[in-house]
């Protein structure tokens, strides 16, 4: 580890550390304390486990084991802009599949993955409660109905902007 | 000088998703640049979607509709009129609740839903909220329950328990730490009317499960919301905070001389987590592993204590029994399955959206009268009803009335409401393929029928995609299907099978197109 990392994940420790104690430290606060650090962060960085670990009096395994269960949380930073796309039955049903494919094709990258500049992440999602506007989308968050290739570059390029 | 014209643009976040912010600044400006008073209120969905974003004009107490007005249209808008007029406009659509699309509806837990200020709390009041909460407060424990046992009230999560013996069960433990867990995880594909209640009429929710709390002694209830809602999350904590603030939660709730406090919790995208087991597990901060039963969470839930789980839709209709009494709510639907559905039509579907009909409306009323057939225009082929573990139907189907009995005679389920229409484009032996992989996904892996069957299936579905020894392969599914059926601790091993084998009985051609395509080379 060089410096810079050390200082880096001492910082993420100290927010940890802090975050636990805004929810009592308590071990049913686990998934709100994973998100906040999510959410200030971008992603649940493997060093965290451990000051989770120690605040709300786990193993480390048991924090490991509820970061690795759940789809949300990551382990590596996204892209700067995530979208979400979903490919549940609803969505499928106006071609959501296709879409997914002609964004991926579109924006050189693969479903689930960040591109190489680190600009993108296209991810599968399953459902959004935005059925009966077919296909649903989020972009950073923002809903995207009735979603085709223009709109979600749309909204894309207002993410970036 | 008149007061304000007083203009909705909904904030409910299918709308947004079609640009209903950039529609209601479009209004302020121009309205602003035109010197004409307004107050934009920003109100949940009516529920009609493919009208969204609906922008509605209350003039001398009637609510007029346009739509679905981009932010692009407003100024036309402006020059016909306006919003005093306007109602040449091809965007006007008339009196609000003289469309038929909502006159035709029996809206008792939607009522106010597009209606009001999701988070105005006087006009809450004022179109009758908090009228349950009074009764309830001033009522024994027991006599609430009984008027919920009473109106047949079941539960809209899915599996369609009587919800007043399921409080008699919580109310019947031994007095101590209780808790009330909103299940609002609403994970079912074509599914959305937990979100649009949560975002639309947050307080209804808070009401019932206060509601809940005084009838069986908890203290304490969690409303656990799915991390794809962002937007019912942020309202129902300006909810909670609101409540707090009137009184209406905390140590003396509404009044009632009891404590009861309420707390949002996020999913974190795991379909299992809507299992009742597994979320508890996930909101004691664990891994969403399902628990084995006994004991069920009416006695052993939460930090293992006696537990109210209910879906939103069944808490956010209790305010209405206790408004309005059992026998009023009780005089809708048929036979066992009484009351009112918020169906949900989605997917393929012309005038996509939210339609609550009293139990026994038939599918064909829900998908030809309200839906208006595909969106496409191509012939509906199928439907799935109930989310991903329900069973898919056909043409055959369309004159079943939709009450949890004939559902089940037909072989498919209500579920949480949800229809998914799909024209005759649909592979339907994809869909059996998806219906695997989605258990594969969202397996939380604890017993092998599930977790293995849906990798196996899977892959079997698609040998049969490819034409590959297609009879036995189907017979190797519907074998493993059986073992799933009986060998998974949850529905979501046990009722996987329903969309893969119902495809397969419908729309065996689907099936056997690989073959058919292989021969032909
Ligand atoms: C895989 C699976 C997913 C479920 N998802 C939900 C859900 O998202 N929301 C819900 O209310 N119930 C869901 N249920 C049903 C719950 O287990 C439970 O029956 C329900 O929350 C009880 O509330 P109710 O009686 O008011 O319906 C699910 C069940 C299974 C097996
Ligand atoms: S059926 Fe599947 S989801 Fe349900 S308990 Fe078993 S492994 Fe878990
Ligand atoms: S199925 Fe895609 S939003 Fe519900």
């Amino acid at each position: 580890m060089n410096a810079h990392q050390e200082s880096e994940s001492d910082e993420v420790e100290a927010l940890v550390v802090d975050m636990c104690r805004q929810h009592d430290n308590a071990p049913a606060a686990l998934l709100e304390i994973l998100h906040d650090i999510q959410d200030a962060v971008g992603h649940v960085p493997q060093s965290s486990l451990a000051a989770i670990a120690d605040a709300l009096n786990l193993s480390r395994a048991e924090v490991h084991g509820v970061v690795s269960f759940y789809h949300d949380f990551r382990a590596a930073p996204a892209g700067t802009v995530t979208v979400k796309v979903c490919r549940a039955e609803a969505c499928q049903s106006m071609g959501a599949l296709t879409l997914i494919e002609d964004l991926c094709r579109r924006h050189g990258v693969t479903l689930g993955e960040t591109s190489a500049d680190k600009g993108l992440t296209i991810e599968p999602i399953y459902c959004l409660g935005n059925c009966a506007l077919s296909p649903a989308a989020l972009v950073n968050g923002k809903p995207v109905g009735r979603a085709d290739v223009e709109r979600v570059d749309g909204a894309i390029r207002e993410a970036r902007s | 000088m008149s007061a304000p014209l007083t203009i909705y643009v909904p904030r409910d976040s299918a709308a947004l998703s079609v640009g209903a912010d950039a529609t209601a600044a479009a209004i302020g400006r121009e309205a602003a640049a035109r010197g004409i008073d307004i107050k934009i209120i920003r109100n949940g969905s009516r529920g009609m979607f493919w009208l969204e974003p609906l922008v509605e004009v209350a003039r001398d107490g009637v609510r007029h509709a346009f739509g679905p007005v981009a932010a692009a249209d407003v100024g036309a808008l402006f020059d016909a009129g306006f919003p005093g007029a306007g109602n040449g406009h091809p965007l006007s659509l008339g009196p609000t609740e003289e469309l038929d699309y909502l006159a035709n509806q029996e809206r008792l837990t939607f009522a106010r839903v597009g209606v009001i200020d999701p988070l105005d709390l006087a006009e809450y009041e004022a179109l009758g909220g908090l009228e349950g909460l009074r009764r309830a407060a001033a009522m024994k424990g027991a006599e609430i329950v009984e008027a919920v046992t009473a109106s047949g009230l079941r539960g809209r999560g899915g599996a369609g328990f009587p919800t007043g013996i399921k409080w008699k069960t919580v109310g019947e433990q031994p007095e101590g730490r209780k808790y009330v867990c909103c299940n609002a995880d609403e994970g079912d594909s074509g599914t959305f009317a937990d979100r649009m209640l949560m975002e639309g009429d947050p307080f209804m929710l808070l009401e019932g499960m206060a509601i809940a709390g005084f009838a069986v002694g908890a203290q304490e209830g969690y409303v656990y919301i799915r991390s794809e809602y962002p937007h019912a999350i942020a309202t129902m904590r300006e909810a909670v905070r609101l409540w707090e603030d009137a009184g209406l939660l905390g140590d003396d709730a509404a009044g009632s001389g009891r404590p009861f406090r309420i707390f949002i919790r996020r999913g974190a995208g795991a379909y299992i987590c809507g299992e009742e087991s597994s979320m508890l597990e996930s909101l004691e901060g664990r891994r969403g592993t399902v628990r084995s039963k006994p004991p069920i969470p009416a006695i052993a839930g939460l930090h293992g204590r006696p537990t109210v789980v209910n879906n939103v839709l069944s808490l956010a209709t209790v305010p209405v029994i206790l408004a309005k009494g059992a026998d009023f709510y009780k005089d809708y639907g048929q036979g066992k399955s009484l009351g009112t559905q918020p169906f949900q039509l989605a997917g393929n579907i012309k005038r996509g959206g939210l339609v609550e009909k009293a139990f026994g409306v038939s599918l064909r009323t829900l998908v030809e009268d309200f839906g208006g057939g595909t969106a496409t225009g191509r012939p509906f082929r199928a439907a799935q009803l109930g989310g991903p573990l329900g069973a898919y139907v056909g043409i055959g189907h369309l004159d079943v009335p939709m009450t949890y009995e004939a559902l089940a005679e037909a072989d498919a389920m209500l579920g949480h409401g949800g229809v998914v229409l799909f024209d005759e484009t649909v592979d339907m032996a994809g869909m059996a393929r998806f219906a695997f992989e989605f258990c594969q996904i969202e397996s939380c892996g604890k017993c092998t029928p599930c977790r293995i069957g849906a990798v196996r299936g899977k892959e079997t579905v698609e040998k049969i995609l490819r034409g590959e020894d297609v009879a036995r392969n189907i017979a190797l599914v519907e074998d493993l299907c059986d073992v799933m059926t009986d060998g998974s601790l949850c529905a979501m091993g046990g009722l996987t099978p329903m969309p893969v084998l119902s495809a397969i009985r419908l729309f065996p051609e689907d099936f056997d197109k690989g073959r058919v395509a292989a021969a032909a080379e």
